[in-house]
């Protein structure tokens, strides 16, 4: 095991290789590029012995992907954003067929207006499309949760394809340390794909499209798949445990950050979660007590590990970097549903929506945010949602506004 | 930690200065996080990047708000707000311009009364985009800074993240580096010094506001003007140019421009021209065309040419 220097894209790629992928699909799009550029030039160089395609669309790629996963072979692809969506038909299709392949989201805010940075409404947008969720918060994560993914979207009792999230730019374009598996200890922890009763082949074509009328028939396909994704929270447990053993780090489904004696915790996922946990430690040289708890699999949804990581704490704080319009925070609201009901949960659960469009939340803005649920826990008042904005954000929009209005007047007055 | 940003124009080579400093405190044993932020993604577009360096675990991430060292690597830009160049300045941070201007001159300029350090020898050129070692210069300055990288950690460095260059390029990098990591070691007043984080004791408390609400008359984001896309030189995008053979061209004046998806090539008087600002180098056009009268180049050889017959 070797330490270098790698960007979570990199990281993304290296986990491709080392899972002994055997084809990738692929369609480029920012800032996710990066991946296929990797693994083309390892192609290309014979130092990985894979096949890639580049398709005419993320739909089709993901087509490509599920149509081959189908027939036996390993597959890998990658996407972001836009990409994501509109590949969207294809991902609820596929999952369907209990393709199990992995595919790398890089998040990136979705249009409109038009971003290239950061935030998790794309991938939220897949939330339950039947695809697992990995979300990994340093380019360590990314690699090592590619190698756990196929090992859990292959495993018979789950067989449903995984997507592994990345922040674009927290993650995909900066470089950390990372420990780069063996590729023997890689690929005998992955293992080899058992494809099981999977064989399509062109010369013995199989119908992925069957048409079930009537409920009965389409509600057992259905229950079945969610079934297999409750079996998913089982199977990853025992993954990650084999995992542990083999390469000395532990992917727990929830992350706990000195939150065992906490009273107060934030809740978030992703490359912000590492924001979370230098705040947290700066608030413990002031005498908090405070943690993080972060789900890295937020499908299936751990919630008798969040209970157990929540319970008996008086404030929580859950910073969602995504908005479901007229309604707030996705991680927020289905947390929220995981605790109601059960004894000893926090009073306080607070949800802030910030991050959006790569827009940073600051130190300052955690310390902030602790004092704000900690006022809460005070008066028994959880506040409303806050939108995490500035003045000094404002203003500058303001500025933009005003020119914009300026040189509308003048476009107007042009003969 | 050290947390250290590098300000430059997209094409100077500033993201590789970031990842060569990453890569010298990395060889040295520090934990380290480098990353580019490329706003616009075009060349010659303000871009910068940057690095933290600690014994301990990283978990800070993205912009860097309080530096402890800013580099220059282009001087205009500092008069540029977009690029924030001078964003977050504290008495402590030190800032290091390639410039003709004296120190002075851009302490009383800016108003500042930070260490402020002006490394002369830059590259006379009249477009600054034709400075190819001034991203080596600035790796190899910061490492000298911070004092804490040897001469011989700053090669390995410059050697290993310019594998991919060729020869000649790697050995002017590496000179340019470790010319500018000794002309700030003979400068002894100055050292970076790693800052401390913002601390719960002491910080400015963000002015959050409750955003007040906008009919969608302002509040849809629309460009009121047609054709900007003009304006974009996407050209800039072509790793491999089509060249019409005009001596095989038979004029026939519609195949390669109709097949071009970028409305790139126009033709006049029965010829078609391509305007290279705006071809991205798909080489449709090439295979479309049927004398077979477009051929395909290497912008690589391109760029050469140009620069080997630069004066």
């Amino acid at each position: 095991m070797s330490r270098l220097l790698l960007t979570g894209n990199g990281a993304a790629a290296w986990g491709a290789r080392l899972a002994g992928v055997d084809y990738i699909p692929a369609f480029p799009i920012t800032p996710q590029t990066e991946i296929i550029e990797d693994i083309a030039r390892w192609i290309d160089g014979g130092e990985f012995d894979a096949r890639m395609v580049v398709l005419e669309s993320e739909h089709s790629m993901v087509t490509a992907a599920a149509a081959a996963a189908m027939t036996g072979v390993r597959v890998f692809s990658a996407t972001s954003s836009q990409g994501l969506l509109y590949a969207m038909e294809m991902l609820y299709t596929v999952a369907g067929w209990r393709a199990p392949f992995v595919l790398i989201n890089v998040s990136r805010g979705l249009a409109s207006p038009i971003t290239l940075e950061p935030d998790h409404n794309d991938i939220m947008a897949a939330r339950d499309s039947g695809f697992l969720q990995i979300h990994a918060a340093t380019c360590q994560e990314v690699i090592d949760s590619v190698l756990i993914a196929y090992r859990l979207a292959e495993h018979a009792q789950v067989r449903l394809p995984v997507i592994v999230n990345e922040d674009g730019f927290y993650l995909s374009f900066t470089r950390e340390p990372v420990a780069l598996p063996s590729a023997a200890q890689a690929r005998e922890f992955v293992g080899e794909f058992d494809w099981e009763n999977m064989y399509f082949r062109a010369g013995a074509p199989e119908s992925q499209a069957v048409a079930v009328l009537g409920g009965g028939p389409y509600s057992y396909f259905r229950y079945q798949m969610a079934l297999a994704a409750q079996q998913a929270l089982l199977v990853y447990d025992e993954i990650v445990a084999e995992f542990a053993a083999t390469f000395h780090r532990a992917y727990d489904a929830v992350e706990t950050y000195r939150s065992a004696d906490a009273d107060y915790v934030f809740f978030m996922i992703d490359s912000f979660a590492t924001k979370a946990k230098d705040a947290v430690d700066r608030l413990r040289e002031a005498g908090w007590n405070i943690g993080l708890v972060r789900p890295r699999l937020l499908r299936p949804y751990p919630a008798a590990a969040l209970r157990a990581a929540l319970v008996g704490k008086a404030g929580v704080a859950v910073i969602d970097q995504n908005i479901a319009f007229g309604k707030g925070g996705v991680l927020h609201t289905e947390l929220l549903s995981a605790l109601y009901g059960h004894s000893d949960m926090p009073p306080v659960v607070a949800s802030f929506i910030g991050g959006l469009g790569g827009r940073d939340i600051r130190a300052e803005e955690f310390y902030e945010i602790a004092k704000v649920v900690r006022a809460a826990v005070v008066t028994g008042v959880t506040p409303p949602p806050r939108m995490l904005y500035t003045e000094d954000e404002l203003r500058e929009v303001r500025k933009l506004q005003a020119i914009a209005k300026v040189e509308r007047q003048e476009l107007r007055n042009q003969p | 930690m050290f947390r250290i940003r590098f300000h430059g124009r997209g094409g100077q080579g500033v993201k590789t200065a970031s990842r060569i400093l990453g890569t010298a405190f990395f060889l040295e044993g520090y934990e380290v996080q480098d990353a580019p932020r490329y706003g616009a993604e075009r060349r010659g577009a303000p871009i910068f990047a940057y690095v933290r360096a600690a014994h301990e675990v990283i978990n800070e991430r993205g912009i860097i708000h309080q530096p402890d060292l800013v580099v220059v690597a282009d001087d205009s830009l500092v008069s540029i707000p977009a690029a924030g160049v001078l964003q977050g300045l504290t008495k402590n941070s030190v800032l290091f311009l390639t410039s003709h201007e004296n120190a002075d001159i851009w302490r009383q300029r800016l108003h500042l009364h930070n260490p402020v350090i002006v490394f002369p020898e830059i590259e006379t050129s009249a477009d600054p985009m034709h400075a190819k070692y001034v991203g080596a210069q600035c790796a190899g300055a910061a490492a000298a800074l911070v004092r804490v990288i040897p001469r011989a950690a700053l090669e390995r460095a410059v050697l290993a993240e310019l594998s991919s260059l060729d020869a000649i390029m790697v050995a002017a990098s590496r000179a340019k580096a470790l010319a500018a990591f000794d002309w700030v070691h003979a400068r002894e007043e100055v050292r970076v010094t790693p800052g401390t984080a913002i601390t719960v004791d002491n910080y400015r408390t963000p002015a959050w506001m409750a955003l007040p609400f906008d009919t969608a008359r302002v509040a849809a984001p629309t460009i009121f003007a047609a054709a900007t896309s003009i304006q974009t030189a996407t050209g800039l995008w072509r790793t491999m140019r089509p060249v019409i053979d005009y001596e095989r061209c038979k004029q026939c004046w519609w195949v390669c421009s109709s097949f071009c998806p970028d409305s790139a090539i126009n033709v006049s008087d029965g010829k078609p021209a391509i305007d290279y600002d705006h071809c991205k180098g798909c080489l449709i056009c090439v295979a479309q065309c049927p004398p077979h009268a477009i051929e395909a180049i290497a912008e690589s050889t391109v760029q050469q040419h140009v620069t080997e017959t630069l004066p």
